[in-house]
C-alpha cells in the first residue's frame, strides 16, 4: 500500500513540474521580453543599510531594501533573474550605468519577482521605503502601476514596455529597437548573398506587434541589401528557454539559411550557427556576442542606461513629465555593434559595412526614422500591398493598439488602422503569424 | 517525397544530439532504482554537473577536465541523498525533492560569474569514418558530438552490467528483496550508496553534455525541465537501457519536431499548409509533456508496473530485521 502512496505522489510531483517547466513559457506575459520568473530569491545589490533598527520589510517573500540618506534613490524590479543573460541583463547594466554616470544615486534592484501581485507588494513596499524613483522592466508590471503611483504621489514610476501612464508621475519607456534590426539585417542579407544561399532565419518569440515589427524591420533590411534575399521564421513561443532557441536556429539551418537571427534571449543560436561554420546574429545585450566572436555578425543592442540618466536628472530637476516616451537611435538607446561599439567580424562582408554604416548615421542624425521605415508602399509576404504609396505608419500602428485595447484600458490614443499583423514582402510567402494564446 | 526523406533524417539527427543529455539521466535513474531507490534529485544533480563542467573548462580550458568535474560533482552530489535515504532512512521523495532545490539555487550561485563569459571550450565533435558515409542512418546517428558516440557505447554497457553479470544480480536483488539479498550476504546498504552514486554521476554527465555539447552556454535553469523527463522515461523504458535510449531520442525528437513542421517541405493538395501552421506548435509543444504524463498514469497501476517491471523495493528503505515490502 506504501508503494502506491508514494507512487500517486510521485505522479503528482512530476506532473506539476512539467506543468511548471511547460507554463514557464505561457505565464509570462507574452510582451517586451517578460523572461520566466524562477524561483530564485530577490536579492539586492547591498545589505540594507541600518538594517538593525529597522529590519528589512517581508512582502512577498522578499525582502524591501532600505533607500540610502541622502542621496536620489532609484529601486529597480526585473521581472527574471540577470542570469537570463539578456533582457534582465541589459536593463541591469543600464541600472549600472545610471549610477556610474548620474551623481548622486543610490541604487537597489530585485530580481525575479513575478507578475502581479507580488510585484505590486514589493513596488508598494518600496514606495513605502520612500525611494524616490521605481523602474519596472516587464510588461505585465504595468498593470497595478496606476494605482500605486496614485497612493504615492511623490514617487515618480517609469515603466518599460508597456502603454499605461498617468499625468503626474507614472510614465512609460521603450525604443526603437526597429531601427537596429533594420541595420542588422543589411549585414545578414550582405552574408547571405555571399553564402550564395539567399537566406536568412528568423527566431520569433511571441506572435506579438513588438516581435512582429522587428522581424519586419529586419526583413526590409535584408532585401536592401540583397533583394533576392528570403527570411525564414520560427515561431518558439517563448523569450527565454535555451534548449528551445538553439533548436530553432538547427531547424531554420537545416532548412537552408546560413545566417540565424534571434529575436529571443539566449545567444545560443549564434553559437549553434556557429558549430556549422555559419553566422548568427544575437539580441538584447552587447556582451551577447562574446560567446561566438567569429560568427557573430552583429548585435542589436538596448542601451537602457541613456534613457534612465535622463529620467533621474529630470526627476531630480523635477522637471519630468511622465508620457509615452518612445526613444529613437538618435537618442541612442538602441545600438549595432560593429558600428556604435567594437568592430565587425571579418565575416561581415567589406562592402556592407559602409551601406550600414551610411544608414546609421541616417538614423542617429534623425533623417531616417522609425516611421520612414514604415512608409509605403510596402507589400506583404503575400503580395498584398498594406501599406499604399505615401501612406506612413503612426506610433499606434507600430504598437498593433487597437480599438479593444484602448478601450479596455481607458487610454487616450488612437487605434491603429494598418495594425502590426502582417509580415513584410521578403518572408517566405507561406510564412504565417499564428493566434495568440489567451491569458 | 526525398524532400521528407532528409526533413525526417534531420528531425531523428537532432532527436539523437538532443535526447543525448536526457539519455545519461535516464539511464542513471535506472541504475538507482534498480538499486531500490527513488531519487527525484536528477534535476538538482544534472544543473550541478552542468554548471560545473562549464566553470572548468572555462576556466581551465579543458572541456574533458570540465566533463569529469561535472560527472565527480554529480556524484558527490548524490551522496546527500544517499546519506538521507539509506543511512538516515529518510523519506525518498522528500530527499529527492531538496535535492532539486539545493542543486537550483547553488548551481545558480556557481554560474554567477559565468554569465558574462558563455564562451567555454566544447567536446569535440566529428563524423565517424565509413559508417557517417552511410545514407540516412550516417546522418542520423554517426555526425555528432562525443557524448552522443559514448552515450551508444553506455546503454549496452549499462544492459550488460545489468543484467548478465554477479553485480548487476546482486544490483537487482537489493531492489527486488533487498532481505533475502541480506541473508545472502549481500550488503544491501552499500550497494544502494554505490548505485545512487552511479545515478549521481551519470546524471552529472548528462549536465555536463548539455553544457559542453548539446546546448553548450550557462543559463540559471539551463536543463529546463530534463531531470524530470528523465525520470518519467524510466518508467516509460520499463528499466531497461535499450528501452531508455528509444525513449530519450524519441523524446529529443519530438521536442524539435513543431519547429521543423514550420518549413515542412511541400506536399500534394498544399497539405503541407496544414502542417506549417504555428497553430500546430499548441499541439506538438504539448508532446512531451504528454507522453510523460501518460507514461506516469500507466506506471502508476499496480498491475501494469509489474508487467513493466518495477523494482519490488523501489521507494523503501530497507532496515534489517524489519518485514520486507
Amino acid at each position: 500500500m506504501q508503494s502506491k502512496k508514494l507512487w500517486l505522489v510521485l505522479g503528482l510531483l512530476t506532473i506539476i513540474a512539467l506543468l511548471i517547466a511547460a507554463c514557464g513559457g505561457a505565464a509570462e506575459t507574452p510582451a517586451a521580453g517578460g523572461e520566466e520568473g524562477g524561483a530564485a530569491p530577490a536579492e539586492t545589490e547591498e545589505a540594507p543599510a541600518g538594517g538593525e533598527a529597522t529590519p528589512a520589510e517581508e512582502t512577498g517573500g522578499v525582502s524591501i531594501p532600505e533607500p540610502e540618506e541622502g542621496m536620489f534613490n532609484v529601486a529597480f524590479v526585473y521581472v527574471g533573474p540577470i542570469g537570463d543573460a539578456g533582457w534582465t541583463y541589459a536593463h541591469n547594466e543600464g541600472r549600472e550605468y545610471l549610477e556610474a554616470n548620474v551623481e548622486g544615486v543610490h541604487t537597489v534592484y530585485l530580481e525575479s519577482i513575478p507578475e502581479g501581485a507580488d510585484a505590486d507588494r514589493v513596488m508598494r513596499g518600496l514606495a513605502r521605503k520612500g525611494f524616490d524613483a521605481i523602474i519596472a522592466t516587464s510588461f505585465g508590471f504595468q498593470f497595478g502601476m496606476p494605482e500605486i503611483a496614485a497612493e504615492y504621489p511623490d514617487v515618480a514610476f517609469l515603466h518599460v514596455s508597456g502603454f499605461l501612464k498617468n499625468d503626474t508621475n507614472f510614465g512609460n519607456l521603450f525604443g526603437a529597437m526597429e531601427q537596429a534590426k533594420y541595420v542588422a539585417g543589411m549585414i545578414a542579407g550582405a552574408r547571405a548573398k555571399e553564402d550564395g544561399s539567399n537566406r536568412v532565419g528568423f527566431i520569433a518569440p511571441w506572435p506579438i506587434a513588438e516581435v512582429i515589427r522587428l522581424g519586419n524591420a529586419l526583413t526590409m533590411g535584408v532585401r536592401e541589401t540583397c533583394p533576392e534575399c528570403e527570411v525564414d521564421i520560427r515561431w518558439i513561443f517563448t523569450w527565454f528557454d535555451p534548449d528551445k532557441e538553439i533548436q530553432a536556429a538547427q531547424s531554420l539551418l537545416d532548412a537552408g539559411a546560413t545566417v540565424v537571427v534571434t529575436g529571443a534571449d539566449t545567444p545560443g543560436p549564434v553559437q549553434a550557427a556557429g558549430e556549422r561554420g555559419l553566422w548568427g546574429i544575437a539580441y538584447d545585450s552587447d556582451t551577447s556576442c562574446s560567446a561566438a566572436p567569429e560568427s557573430c555578425l552583429t548585435v542589436p543592442y538596448w542601451n537602457w542606461g541613456v534613457a534612465y540618466a535622463q529620467f533621474a536628472e529630470e526627476v531630480k530637476a523635477g522637471t519630468w513629465q511622465p508620457s509615452d516616451w518612445y526613444m529613437g537611435a538618435e537618442e541612442g538607446i538602441v545600438g549595432v555593434l560593429g558600428i556604435t561599439k567594437g568592430e565587425f567580424p571579418d565575416a561581415v562582408p567589406d562592402w556592407v559595412i559602409p551601406l550600414a554604416q551610411e544608414k546609421w548615421d541616417k538614423m542617429t542624425s534623425g533623417e531616417i526614422t522609425r516611421f520612414d521605415l514604415f512608409t509605403g508602399p510596402i507589400y506583404d509576404n503575400k503580395g498584398n500591398l498594406v501599406v499604399p504609396e505615401g501612406v506612413t505608419l503612426t506610433q499606434e500602428d507600430l504598437e498593433g493598439l487597437d480599438q479593444a485595447t484602448i478601450d479596455s484600458f481607458g487610454l487616450d490614443r488612437e487605434a491603429c488602422t494598418i495594425c502590426m499583423n502582417w509580415l513584410v514582402e521578403g518572408f517566405v510567402p507561406d510564412a504565417q503569424i499564428p493566434a495568440m494564446p489567451e491569458g | 517525397m526525398s524532400d521528407y526523406l532528409i526533413f525526417f533524417t534531420t528531425i531523428l539527427a537532432a532527436g539523437v544530439a538532443s535526447g543525448t543529455p536526457v539519455l545519461y539521466a535516464t539511464i542513471g535513474e535506472v541504475f538507482s532504482e534498480r538499486a531500490g531507490v527513488l531519487n527525484l534529485g536528477v534535476e538538482g544533480m544534472m544543473l550541478m554537473g552542468a554548471v560545473t563542467a562549464f566553470r572548468v573548462s572555462h576556466v581551465t580550458g579543458n572541456p574533458w577536465l570540465g566533463l569529469a568535474m561535472g560527472i565527480l560533482v554529480g556524484g558527490l552530489f548524490s551522496l546527500l541523498h544517499a546519506l538521507v535515504s539509506i543511512t538516515l532512512r529518510g523519506d525518498q521523495v522528500v530527499s529527492g525533492l531538496a535535492l532539486t532545490f539545493v542543486g537550483f539555487g547553488m548551481s545558480s550561485v556557481i554560474g554567477w560569474p559565468l554569465i558574462d563569459v558563455r564562451d567555454a571550450p566544447r567536446l569535440p565533435a566529428f563524423d565517424i569514418p565509413l559508417l557517417a558515409d552511410i545514407p540516412v542512418l550516417g546522418k542520423i546517428f554517426f555526425q555528432h558530438s562525443v557524448v552522443v558516440y559514448i552515450g551508444f557505447l553506455l546503454v549496452p554497457l549499462a544492459w550488460f552490467i545489468i543484467n548478465r553479470t554477479r553485480p548487476g544480480l546482486h544490483m537487482r536483488a537489493v531492489g527486488e528483496y533487498p532481505a533475502a539479498a541480506d541473508a545472502l550476504g549481500i550488503h544491501v546498504d552499500r550497494l544502494r550508496y554505490l548505485y545512487v552514486l552511479v545515478g549521481g554521476l551519470l546524471a552529472g554527465m548528462a549536465g555536463a553534455s548539455l553544457t559542453l555539447a548539446i546546448t553548450p552556454l550557462w543559463i540559471e535553469g539551463v536543463t529546463a525541465g530534463q531531470g524530470w523527463i528523465a525520470v518519467g522515461l524510466v518508467i516509460f523504458a520499463g528499466w531497461d537501457p535499450f528501452r531508455a535510449a528509444f525513449g530519450s531520442y524519441l523524446f529529443g525528437a519530438i521536442r524539435r519536431l513543431p519547429l521543423d513542421l514550420q518549413g515542412a517541405p511541400v506536399l500534394p493538395w498544399n497539405l503541407h499548409l496544414i502542417l506549417r501552421d504555428p497553430l500546430l506548435n499548441y499541439f506538438t509543444n504539448m508532446l512531451p509533456y504528454l507522453f510523460t504524463i501518460a507514461v506516469l498514469v500507466i506506471g502508476s497501476r499496480e498491475a501494469m508496473r509489474k508487467k513493466l517491471g518495477a523494482p519490488a523495493a523501489l521507494g523503501t528503505p530497507y532496515i534489517r530485521g524489519e518485514r520486507g515490502v
